[in-house]
């Protein structure tokens, strides 16, 4: 098997999750060969193959129109069967782009390999689904996290040069820093989270009661900050905070992929969610299947009287 | 200004599911419908762009007769009219074949804006936007949080990792597919529910826009298995409060 792994770039910066694409293609004992727009005076990613290298200065860290040609280009000589990337800001942007001009299967989101064949989540990983694509060359982007080398990477690559048309439709002028300031919950020993299934934002009071009846702090899920009931400094997740108290509370998260890469490292999970099946149980040592509403005060209540 | 907005019929994520007997999607009765939730977002952000510009808005969405439930609430929000693909074998279509739909059905219709959700709840694969972007040779961009219109121009902030953003900025004609948090949907008023109705709501068969060939099978559909070791209590919440308070004491030393 042949793979072209596609490494990023950003904020001037190798990204390490390379790393992640190559323990994928260690699964399939592939042959594989690399591209990256990226800066060659400056860190390269650490195997032994052909990197494709485009100048960061001419082509951009985000400049799909241009990276997908060079690719286009790349793939041309190589004649990969597999083009990989990370399921990323970058990767789902960028996959789509080169599947269509290739005609190639796509899919997204890869978490494990089951003989050989691909397995993505469905409904919010409440299923497994696994999928092979029809034609000669397939496109994975891989789930952040979910392939790591055993050992650190090494070696040294063979750079490539490549160059071609850099104009590219959609610019990009510039970025801005997440937004911080405040409490900071990644020094919190525990963390009581409110998700959806606290219903309206009232109901704030009972996890961040809850919160101080164990001496933490409060934080939520995404759609509690993006409805503005909950600050984003406090939000957990793939897109705020990665943290790892000694225990973390999750209330009415149903446990999506993104909010777990926030918070699976935590000591010890309790998740308290009404659907028994919620895929937060993945990573929970303690499940009670209760109303969040009822359970909370209770529970405050007991805690402040030990 | 011509808008289009595209929309999928998704199953409530907290329902119950049931692998179908085909063994490669869920069991499709039984289960509450909505509109994905990312596609809220879509047709808030066109809703916006119409009442900014007074530019005309069309929601497209391809499945089952049963999506017109969802269309009539786009309508409610501010659509101007629905385009309805009907397909009974949507859920078995892969990305490139749905975005094949969409470009066939906007090639020619000259789309000034076109929204989608970044992803489907359901199928998650975050590819049909893009792909009909490149099918119909529009400069796309996606996970946006932050929309502004200028004239011909579009500034957007893409969300990345870790909360950062970028600031994108696009020509006309272009598609954006659109990110939780982007704006806050609105709620479809009662009088706008009844105005809905008298809203067209054209159908179009997918047959008749001739779909791509599947580039992506479905091998089988299973369920994950549980990690395991984790403790369920149930039952009357006193009680639930007093074992987890025991386990607390047992297994963390956060209650020492
Ligand atoms: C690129 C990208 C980045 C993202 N980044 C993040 C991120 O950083 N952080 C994040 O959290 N999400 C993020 N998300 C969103 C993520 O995919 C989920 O949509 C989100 O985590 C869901 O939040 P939730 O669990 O609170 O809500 P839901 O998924 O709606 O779950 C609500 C849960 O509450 C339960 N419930 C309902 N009522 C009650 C009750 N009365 N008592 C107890 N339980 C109840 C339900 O059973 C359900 O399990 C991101 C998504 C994308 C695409
Ligand atoms: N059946 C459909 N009908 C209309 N639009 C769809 C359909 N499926 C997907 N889309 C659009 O494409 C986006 C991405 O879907 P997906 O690639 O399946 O994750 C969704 O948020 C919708 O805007």
């Amino acid at each position: 098997m042949k793979m072209l792994l596609v490494a990023e770039y950003r904020q001037k910066k190798l990204l390490e999750s390379y790393t992640e694409l190559l323990a994928f293609a260690g699964q399939f004992g592939a042959e594989c060969a690399m591209f990256l727009v990226g800066d060659g005076a400056a860190e390269l990613p650490k195997f032994a193959g052909r990197l494709y290298l485009a100048d960061v200065a001419t082509y951009g860290e985000y400049n799909p129109d241009a990276h997908k040609r060079l690719l286009l280009d790349v793939v041309a000589q190589e004649q990969p069967e597999m083009i990989v990337f990370s399921h990323s800001s970058y990767g789902w942007d960028l996959a789509p782009r080169l599947a269509a001009s290739l005609k190639a299967a796509q899919v997204s989101e890869v978490v494990a390999v089951d003989a050989g064949r691909l397995v993505v989540p469905a409904c919010n990983a409440k299923l497994r689904r696994t999928v092979a694509g029809n034609g000669a060359v397939t496109i994975a982007t891989l789930q952040a996290g979910a392939f790591s080398l055993a050992d650190a990477a090494a070696g040294s690559p063979e750079v490539i040069a490549v160059k071609g048309e850099g104009q590219g439709r959609v610019a990009l002028l510039g970025y801005e820093a997440a937004e911080h300031g405040g409490v900071d919950l990644t020094k919190s020993e525990v963390i009581v989270s409110a998700g959806r299934g606290v219903g309206k934002p009232e109901n704030i009071t009972l996890v961040a009661g809850l919160a101080k009846a164990l001496g933490g702090e409060y934080g939520a899920s995404r759609p509690v900050v993006d409805a503005q009931w909950v600050e984003h400094n406090r939000q957990v997740g793939t897109t705020g905070l990665t943290v790892s108290p000694k225990l973390y509370v999750a209330c009415g998260i149903s446990g999506a992929v993104q909010h777990l890469a926030g918070m699976k490292k935590s000591e010890f999970v309790v998740a308290i969610n009404t659907d028994r099946d919620a895929p937060i149980g993945d990573v929970a040592d303690v499940f009670a299947v209760a109303d969040l509403k009822q359970l909370l005060p209770v529970l405050t209540e007991k805690l402040q009287a030990l | 200004m011509k808008l289009l907005v595209c929309i999928k019929q998704v199953p409530d994520m907290e329902s119950k599911f049931k692998i179908d007997t085909d063994g490669v999607w869920y069991d499709r009765g039984d289960l509450a419908w909505r509109m994905n939730e990312y596609d809220e977002y879509a047709v808030e952000q066109a809703v916006q762009v119409k009442e900014a510009t007074g530019a005309d808005l069309t929601v497209l969405c391809i499945g089952p007769d049963q999506v017109k439930e969802t269309m009539k609430k786009a309508l409610a929000m501010g659509c101007d009219r629905g385009v309805h693909i009907a397909d009974d074998q949507s859920h078995r279509r892969d990305p490139f074949q749905i975005a094949s739909l969409i470009a066939a059905f906007a090639r020619d219709k000259g789309f000034d804006l076109i929204f989608t959700g970044m992803q489907s709840q359901d199928r998650g694969s975050g590819q049909v936007g893009v792909m009909a972007a490149e099918l119909l040779g529009l400069p796309a961009v996606t996970t946006i949080v932050g929309f502004a219109l200028a004239g011909n121009t579009i500034t957007v902030k893409r969300e990345l990792e870790g909360g950062v953003k970028a600031t994108v900025e696009a020509t006309l004609p272009a598609l954006v597919t659109c990110q939780l948090g982007l704006n806050t949907p609105r709620y479809p008023t009662l009088p706008n529910i009844m105005k809905a109705k008298k809203k067209e709501l054209l159908t179009v068969a997918a047959a008749d826009l001739s779909p791509a060939d599947a580039l992506l099978n479905t091998v089988k559909l299973t369920f994950p298995e549980k990690k395991g070791g984790g403790v369920f209590l149930e039952g009357d919440v006193g009680e639930v409060a007093d074992r987890l308070i025991r386990i607390l004491k047992e297994k963390t030393s956060v209650l020492a």
